[in-house]
């Protein structure tokens, strides 16, 4: 069963990604969006976290809402993938169930 | 593959009324069915005609018609929460002794079962929200 989870928070204001992270099975993917694209910055607090989770899971950032926050794509941390509209409805196909943390 | 969508979000309120709009019309182009569009909580004011966004502002209402009508999508309101914030068809106006409708075309209004029913139908529940 693989499961993708969305967190829409910023992890500096809610601790949705926290709790998705700490209960998220391995193998599983998540995708940040809309405020959850904070997580995915280069040089934040959450960076180290991100790059344990990544070890453990896929992780993806949708580019449209990181382009809404003036966030270039090479300010992501490596090893989160970009992803458009279109790949977000390719994980919801390819994972058994969606999970939305909100 | 069929998907169901869920808003729980009002417009210009919340990204959820854009991301879930993004979504649909993704899955769609990608030629995949959306089984039914349910909007609940504040969702449920996506669905009133009586918005008039700024001319150079994206029209959220509009856009679920329009692509409703290009898909022949289902858009169901839920009937409690509309009742609450006062999204009206004709039959919920005469029910309810209301001088007015405000549903916009396109949607229509029912009750929390066609959230379950689309659960179960459907292969991908995703859900947008605060």
């Amino acid at each position: 069963m693989s499961i993708l989870h969305t967190v829409n928070k910023s992890p500096y204001e809610k601790n949705s990604l926290d709790s998705c992270l700490s209960l998220a099975s391995e193998g599983s993917a998540l995708l940040l969006i809309e405020d959850g694209i904070y997580a995915a910055l280069k040089g934040a607090a959450k960076e180290p976290q991100m790059k344990e989770a990544a070890q453990k899971m896929k992780l993806y950032v949708l580019g449209p809402d990181l382009k809404a926050r003036g966030m270039a794509e090479d300010r992501v941390i490596e090893g989160i993938e970009v992803v458009d509209y279109a790949g977000f409805v390719d994980l919801a196909a390819t994972h058994d169930k969606v999970n939305a943390w909100l | 593959m069929k998907f169901a969508i869920q808003v729980n979000e009002g417009p210009y309120q919340h990204q959820a009324a854009d991301s879930a709009y993004q979504f649909t019309k993704a899955a769609l182009e990608k030629g995949h069915e959306i089984f039914r569009v349910f909007f609940y909580h504040d969702g449920v004011n996506n669905a009133t005609k009586l918005t008039t966004p700024p001319q150079d502002d994206r029209n959220i209402v509009n856009r679920w018609s329009e692509l409703a009508a290009q898909y022949d999508l289902d858009l169901v309101v839920c009937v409690a929460a509309a009742q609450r914030r006062g999204i009206v068809d004709e039959g919920e106006a005469k029910r309810n002794g209301k001088d007015a409708e405000n549903i916009a075309p396109g949607f229509r209004i029912s009750g929390l079962g066609q959230l379950v029913e689309a659960g179960i139908q459907a292969e991908r529940l995703v859900v947008f929200g605060d």
